[in-house]
């Protein structure tokens, strides 16, 4: 927290002192006195030293290892071109990592069949890898900071959830739907944002998150309001139920039934919209489309100059990303059977943004290892609720810090003479956009 | 009409909070070039100081009020102050070179730590205040019955931030720092180069933002008499749109949008939907950001290739 780096002992030890009564300062009020509100509304306060004086003593600890630390690494120069050893390997590892990630996947529900947890988490986890590869379209490709992701996610579920629930459609009518009905949305959000660059287009972006997440709040006729809507039907194989009934797939197939079908179909269905997802990204980005937001990424200006409609090319990202958002909603809707305003909050958007940051903006496959480590990671701290977003709020502090470029930092070109060649994203200067 | 100038004066006062937080985000970003998403969040920490040595105080026995606000006023600023100048440290300055998004995500970042923070410190309950500064003046009485209220917990919100805007213009005009602080705006290599101290005066606008950001969260608790953890993001969001809407980057125009978003929440509640007050807001900002840009007072930004 200190100006210079300190060096030898006594300057180490002055350091972590300062850092020591800094903390000693901040958490003074804030931890040492507790307030609570009594039942008759008069405000009481308890004290709490001993957990000041921890904090204060960890802080203390912490600084001396971190000034430690940065002695024992020194100073780093930062490398510009990734060397060639790790290139090779991270392509040798990029080769094959992601296809044997996909088999696992696919094996996931066979090896998994008697552990109705790990399915939910991996279902929970995919649903987050395709909101992530969703969003990476509009912020790793196109370069447009989106804030209120989510709520296109609330529209997929709110289309299919209504739509179900009030005329009985099926799922897989309303997936499509979902999903139209969303990119129309991030086409009306696209309009307006034209014009704006960077940090203005995030914060509108968030402003119409949370305008979307207040009408849903408060038009109780049509929503249910904060109540949210319940009953949602579950999705059919193609029609056919997946249920106990005599028409069931179950009994169609002649087998026992048991409820875990469900459960893994929801799992392929998931699985099989992410990698549609997946596809049409990688497919889209080798067309002059793609390209065209890339380079939108890169300079903006320069895009102009080139000729390209920068409108076409950040309307169809919009729309683009909020298809797939759509589409994970309408997922969400058919698998909780029940929606309400509090799933789509500020904290998804942050957080699917944080997957795709961490994922090192534009690499799928970051963006997948990136969901599993997020989800997971929240889950290890399941039982620690009410630290849970203290951590992850601290979490992205530091990977900031530590990796601004996220897991997977380097830019592979779409199109090269000869060889692909990497290079580390510390090398691109990112335009206005 | 008495209506109306009631809300009038309700939005005004609203308005004045709005501005001293919009005030933080507009002085950052004029500097630093970024959103401080925490800002907000420093806002309620602020609350929550001066609540808290509310408490102190007045289980020492101590009544003079004068002197118990003055104590309150001096401690939240210092404290919110030191968090504002920790944070900057910790979670802005290891990026202010790095590419445009990573200061953003930061920011969001550090915004969680904090509401969390302070959910895990001091519990997730609303915290209320028993009223302290009590009484006011009634101005107008109509035949119906309908009275116009003006209450000293008004009077001194509304001065408090005049003084302050006072202090603060003449800190940014007339000293040593403010005139860092312009050096820094205009271009901080060039500053650099002239011998301003560009750490140290980033530094400073985080404290002064932050010491601005706890005086408008001290008026708040007084106001409405309660502070909870999640009150910095709307409050946030709003002080942001006041910014934007004054023209980012100007000081009087931070104001200016503040009590204009004041004015407006105040008047949608009162004539329209209560429950659609925070929705006017942000479409305001949309519609604000789509047709004029650079806000009421702000300067065109020149597009550099």
């Amino acid at each position: 927290m200190t100006a210079k780096p300190a060096t030898g002992i006594p300057a180490l030890l002055k350091t972590a002192f300062i850092n020591a009564l800094i903390a000693l300062v901040l958490f003074s009020l804030m931890v040492g006195i507790r307030t609570e509100a009594g039942s008759d509304g008069q405000l009481t306060y308890w004290t709490r030293f001993g957990e000041v004086a921890a904090l204060v003593a960890a802080v203390f600890g912490g600084s001396i290892v971190i000034e430690l630390l940065k002695q024992w690494i020194g100073s780093t120069g930062a490398e510009k071109l990734v060397p060639p050893a790790v290139q090779s390997g991270m392509s040798f590892v990029g080769r094959y990592l992601a296809p044997a990630l996909l088999i696992f996947t696919l094996l996931v529900p066979v090896i998994f069949y008697n552990q109705r947890y790990i399915l939910d988490l991996a279902i929970l986890v995919l649903t987050y890898v395709m909101l992530g590869w969703g969003l990476n379209v509009v912020v790793g490709l196109a370069g447009l900071l989106d804030l209120g992701y989510v709520a296109f996610y609330a529209v997929g579920a709110y289309s299919y959830g209504l739509l179900a629930t009030n005329f009985g459609w099926s799922f897989w009518i309303c997936l499509p739907l979902a999903g139209i009905l969303a990119a129309f949305w991030g086409v009306l959000l696209g309009f307006p944002v034209l014009r704006l660059r960077g940090d203005y287009l995030a914060i509108v972006t968030l402003a119409f998150g949370e305008i979307i997440r207040l009408v849903i709040i408060n038009w109780q006729d049509l929503t249910g309001g904060p109540n949210g809507v319940s009953g949602i039907p579950r999705p059919s194989f193609f029609g056919i139920p997946l249920d106990n009934s005599d028409d069931g797939l179950a009994a169609k197939l002649g087998i026992e039934y048991s409820p875990t079908h469900r459960i893994v179909f929801l799992f392929y269905l998931i699985l099989a919209l992410a990698l549609l997802t997946n596809w049409v990204t990688i497919r889209l980005r080798r067309l002059p489309i793609g390209r065209a937001w890339e380079a939108l990424r890169e300079d903006e200006v320069a895009c102009r100059a080139l000729g390209i409609n920068t409108t076409t090319t950040k309307l169809t990202a919009f729309a683009t990303g909020a298809m797939f958002g759509g589409f994970a909603g309408a997922f969400f809707a058919t698998r909780q059977g029940f929606i309400s305003p509090e799933s789509f909050t500020f904290q998804e958007s942050a957080l699917v943004l944080a997957i795709v940051v961490l994922g090192g903006m534009g690499s799928q496959l970051g963006v997948a290892l990136a969901a599993l480590a997020m989800i997971g990671g929240f889950e290890l701290f399941r039982s620690l609720e009410t630290y849970r977003m203290l951590v992850f709020g601290m979490a992205m502090v530091l990977i900031m810090i530590w990796r601004p470029r996220g897991l997977i930092g380097h830019r592979a070109p779409t199109v090269y003479l000869t060889k692909a060649k990497a290079i580390s994203s510390d090398l691109v200067k990112e335009g206005h956009g | 009409m008495d209506y109306f100038a009631q809300q009038l004066i309700n939005g005004l006062v609203l308005g004045s909070i709005y501005g001293l937080i919009a005030i933080g985000y507009t002085m950052v970003y004029g500097i630093v070039g970024m959103i401080n998403f925490a800002h907000g969040d420093v806002f309620m920490i602020g609350g929550f100081i001066a609540l808290i040595t509310f408490l102190l105080l007045i289980s020492t026995g101590l009544t003079a009020i004068p002197v118990i606000l003055l104590i309150v006023l001096l401690v939240s600023m210092a404290i919110t102050a030191l968090y504002g100048w920790t944070i900057e440290r910790i979670a802005y300055r290891p990026l202010r070179h790095s590419f445009r998004l990573a200061p953003m995500l930061s920011a969001i970042g550090m915004s969680f730590v904090l509401t969390n923070y302070s959910q895990v410190a001091q519990g997730a309950r609303v915290k209320p205040i028993p009223p302290f500064i009590t009484g006011g003046y009634t101005l107008h009485e109509s035949a119906d019955g309908f009275v116009i209220q003006l209450s000293n917990i008004q009077i001194m919100v509304v001065i408090t931030t005049i003084v302050l805007l006072a202090i603060f213009t003449w800190l940014v005009s007339r000293t040593r720092l403010g005139r860092d602080m312009r050096a820094c705006e205009q271009d901080q290599t060039m500053a650099a180069l002239l011998g301003v101290d560009v750490d140290r005066t980033i530094s400073m606008t985080f404290v002064i933002g932050a010491a601005l950001a706890a005086v408008a969260g001290l008026m708040y608790l007084l106001y409405y008499g309660l502070v909870d953890f999640f009150m910095g993001f709307v409050a946030g969001i709003k002080a942001f749109t006041a910014a934007v809407l004054g023209g980012i980057g100007s000081l009087p125009g931070a104001m200016l949008g503040g009590l204009a978003i004041g004015l407006i929440e105040t008047f949608w509640s009162a004539y329209f939907s209560v429950e659609y007050k925070d929705v006017a807001a942000f479409s305001i900002l949309i519609v604000v950001l789509i047709f004029m840009p650079t806000g009421l007072l702000g300067r065109p930004e020149v597009e550099k290739v």
